[in-house]
């Protein structure tokens, strides 16, 4: 059915949510026309995540009327708002780690299901849609990027009427995103409507008809995105101007501080990577890329260096010259290697324990949270308190679990426990995934002044505009092997696309 | 030789079969995301209600139902205080097993030194008459048929239903069940009960055909070894099976053993069938991608559906 072109598909009058202490949505009103993608854009915390919730049927608002197709509809679970047309990506995966993708999506679907024409529908969509994916595989093992794929499977194969897409390109390559993108054109073209929730405003200026801006749980205003630069976007987004990133200078390159000799380990099961022969320095005071597509051994490479992995002899990992390679996390991070995981919940922090005692955890040595066996617990208070005041991490308190907050708040809080630590080398995996414009600006100024200090960083990411922006060497890793490295201003997209392919430096040269 | 052999594993499929019953009950509770630590009570008050049962109404089969009832019974009130009052499962699973082993002492005060010649033989004709396997397989009472339909039929449900696989969903993150809309604590309360009544029936069997009487704590730590069995069996049922049928096989040969006068310790002996088990089922689920793939990664956890 093609709607009539001038109806709005969905409205929303007044829409409130209040939580304890803060109020989550005041009021918000949105109209979504039929066959339009709609962007919801707000920072973190801004009120996106209730306000789609709602819709979807996970919350009950506390006042307000949604009106769908027309008719004003009491939305009261995720099977009502499916059965109405309404699909969700979900920006925290609902996910069932040992269960297989097909299963996954058979129980997203809701109605029983042949499994074996489910896995045949999967393979036709990720085939079309450019998103692989394996149907037989278990979740587990499964990258963050491969998870997400799932996801934005699961809701088109429900053919619905809205698509409810909650920070859907985080983890895609530029590649990925621009076929997504094709997509959902294609989808919008087909009649679909998209509700967009991101913070990214190249996306939204990319792909958007129109966009509903929050800011602390109001809406500021509802703009035609061809009318809007980036720019006027963000200030609306932030009520301010968004700050433009330093000029990354030529750095002063130190001694070599970390160093990775013909590096090899192991797949840790039979569905990892395994590590081939893996060599890199990096200089202190320089800032080096990974580029690569999720899956390829990035999980396994952190692993290697941070220490949670073993290696086969100690000189494969070298920091600051010690050989490092068979010693514990801990013992790495007393001689200045700090790391941060992709995954945040489960991985970087403990999801049930308090902001307070995730500092204490990775931070206990370096910054003498310790002292003869008995916690200082005045001084991790302090540099708790710091890390969500320099970092502007939103949360209700240093007592709440890490759990509690946004993706993009505990990653703000991950890296800047890391960084109040002031390695010598840090690993960070994603730094700035899920987290809005001005705070990942941000985190990449940090990152910046940390290695301007002295310390080596790497970085490790699948997003190719972050690390142009930020490296001063880059490269990428595929199926578990390192590519050469170039100097960041010699490289362009499409190079960087063959690398993160698997192209060796002689087919480069043919592109340049 | 097989009139030696032959008694020995008739025997053995009486020991294993309350097992398998209060095994797989307990793994489809498990499998669901709660650890219902009751097992032991329920299988007490099992047993009791169903020689009670038999007792009034001199019908074995309504004794077979009042066990099942007694067990479901038992587990509403665990269900009820985890599920809906918040309770921690741990603690509330023992104290439904002191709970059990109370009243049915209890109820049984009138009942101890009656006795029965226990559930009758079900032969199936023809089948029945060929040697050695006919009695064996096709010559036993209906509760050791119905052991094996419900081991199939768990290992089906489990593996290849669509509910069965909602099951497992819940049992792996009922968040994101319960994000996609899934009655997580109905599903749970089903569970609960299934695994309360096979409890029940296990319990049954031990006082309606095991050894057709009624003793105080006469399960023996029965209900404890078949929560062990769903854990060292790394939830999946066709090892739940073997383990049971392993702890029968040992505890029967030690039985006999011991009938024979054999010079060690009884008390070793009567350890052997608990060891054996436990080290077996440890040495066969070693492989950690397969536990990991198996358990049900919410178990115990705490439910509460906000935000």
């Amino acid at each position: 059915m093609i709607a009539p072109k001038y109806t709005n598909l969905l409205e929303l009058h007044a829409m409130r949510k209040a939580y304890p202490g803060c109020l989550a949505n005041d009021d918000i009103d949105l109209d979504l026309r039929a066959g339009e993608i709609h962007a919801l854009l707000g920072e973190n915390g801004a009120g996106k995540s209730t306000l789609v919730k709602m819709i979807y049927g996970l919350l009950k608002p506390d006042a307000g009327e949604i009106i769908f197709e027309g008719k004003a509809v009491n939305i009261t679970s995720p099977a009502m708002a499916r059965g109405l047309g309404i699909a969700m990506v979900f920006q925290h995966f609902s996910l069932f780690d040992s269960l297989t993708v097909t299963q996954n999506i058979a129980l997203g679907i809701g109605q029983k299901h042949d499994l074996d024409g489910l896995s045949e529908q999967i393979n036709a969509i990720s085939q079309r849609y450019g998103l692989p994916l394996d149907p037989q595989r278990h979740v587990y093992s499964l990258s963050v990027g491969e998870r997400q794929r799932i996801e934005i499977i699961r809701c088109l194969l429900q053919q619905p009427k809205l698509m409810v897409m909650d920070e859907p390109t985080s983890v895609l390559t530029p590649q990925e995103v621009e076929k997504l993108f094709v997509t959902l054109q294609r989808l919008c073209d087909e009649g679909l409507s998209i509700l967009y929730i991101s913070h990214k405003l190249d996306e939204i200026k990319a792909i958007c008809h129109r966009a509903t801006v929050l800011r602390d749980g109001k809406r500021v205003a509802c703009v035609e995105v061809a009318d809007e630069s980036p720019k006027t976007m963000a200030a609306l987004m932030m009520g301010e101007e968004l700050k433009t990133s330093s000029k990354r200078v030529k750095p002063k390159l130190g001694p070599v501080r970390l160093q990775l000799d013909a590096l090899n380990m192991h797949a840790p099961d039979e569905l990892g990577m395994a590590l081939k022969d893996i060599s890199l320095r990096v200089h202190g005071g320089e800032i080096v890329g990974i580029a690569g597509v999720a899956g390829n051994g990035q999980d396994e490479l952190l692993q290697a260096i941070n220490g949670e992995r073993l290696c086969s002899s100690a000189p494969m990992v070298q920091i600051d010259g010690q050989d490092a390679g068979q010693m514990s996390v801990s013992q790495r991070r007393v001689i200045g290697l700090s790391s941060v995981p992709e995954k945040r919940l489960g991985h970087g922090a403990v999801p049930s324990m308090s902001l307070l005692d995730n500092t204490l955890l990775t931070a206990y040595e370096r910054l003498g949270l310790v002292g003869k066996g008995w916690i200082d617990h005045q001084k991790s208070r302090t540099v708790t308190e710091q890390i969500v005041s320099e970092h502007d991490v939103k949360a209700t308190g240093l007592s709440a679990p890490a759990s509690s907050l946004s993706g993009g708040n505990l990653q703000k809080y991950i890296v800047g426990r890391e960084l109040q630590q002031q390695p010598e080398v840090l690993v960070v995996s994603q730094p700035t995934w899920g987290v809005d414009a001005g705070a990942a600006q941000n985190i990449r100024e940090a990152l910046k002044a940390l290695a301007k200090k002295g310390a080596a960083v790497l970085v490790i990411s699948q997003d190719l505009d972050e690390l142009m922006e930020i490296t001063d060497r880059i490269g990428a890793i595929c199926a578990g092997s390192l590519s050469s490295f170039y100097a960041t201003d010699t490289v362009n997209y499409e190079q960087m696309g063959l690398l993160m392919a698997g192209a060796q430096s002689g087919e480069l040269a043919a592109v340049s | 030789m097989t009139d030696l052999i032959l008694p020995i594993l008739l025997t053995l499929m009486t020991a294993a079969t309350p097992l398998l019953f209060a095994a797989i009950g307990e793994l489809v509770t498990e499998k669901s995301g709660v650890l219902n630590l009751g097992v032991e009570g329920m299988m007490l008050m099992g047993a009791v209600s169903g020689f009670a049962t038999w007792h009034l109404t001199g019908s074995p089969f309504l004794g077979v139902l009042g066990g099942m009832a007694a067990g479901a019974l038992m587990a509403s009130l665990f269900a009820f205080l985890v599920l809906v009052l918040h309770a921690s499962q741990v603690p509330t699973g023992l104290a439904l097993t002191i709970f059990g082993i109370g009243l049915s002492a209890l109820i049984g005060q009138g009942l101890v030194g009656v006795a029965y010649d226990g559930l009758p033989n079900l032969a199936v004709p023809l089948l029945s008459e060929i040697p050695f396997v006919g009695p064996l397989l096709f010559n036993q009472d209906a509760l050791i048929y119905l052991s094996f339909a419900l081991a199939f039929g768990v290992m089906w449900f489990m593996n290849k239903s669509h509910s069965g696989l909602v099951l497992r969903a819940v049992g792996d993150s009922h968040d994101a069940a319960y994000a996609m809309g899934y009655k997580v604590v109905r599903i749970r309360f089903l569970a609960i009960l299934f695994g309360g009544a096979m409890a029940g029936v296990g319990g049954a069997y031990l006082s309606l055909a095991y050894s057709p009487l009624w003793a105080e704590n006469m399960t023996a730590g029965r209900g404890w070894i078949a929560l062990a069995l769903v854990v060292f069996a790394s939830w999946r049922t066709s090892r739940v099976l073997l383990g049971a049928y392993l702890f029968g096989g040992i505890n029967i040969i030690q039985l006999h053993a011991q009938a024979m006068g054999a010079n060690v310790p009884s008390q070793v002996m009567s350890m052997l069938p608990y060891l054996a088990t436990i080290v077996v089922l440890v040495l066969i689920s070693r492989d950690q991608a397969k536990i990991k793939l198996n358990a049900p990664a919410s178990l115990t956890k705490p439910f509460h559906p906000s935000v």
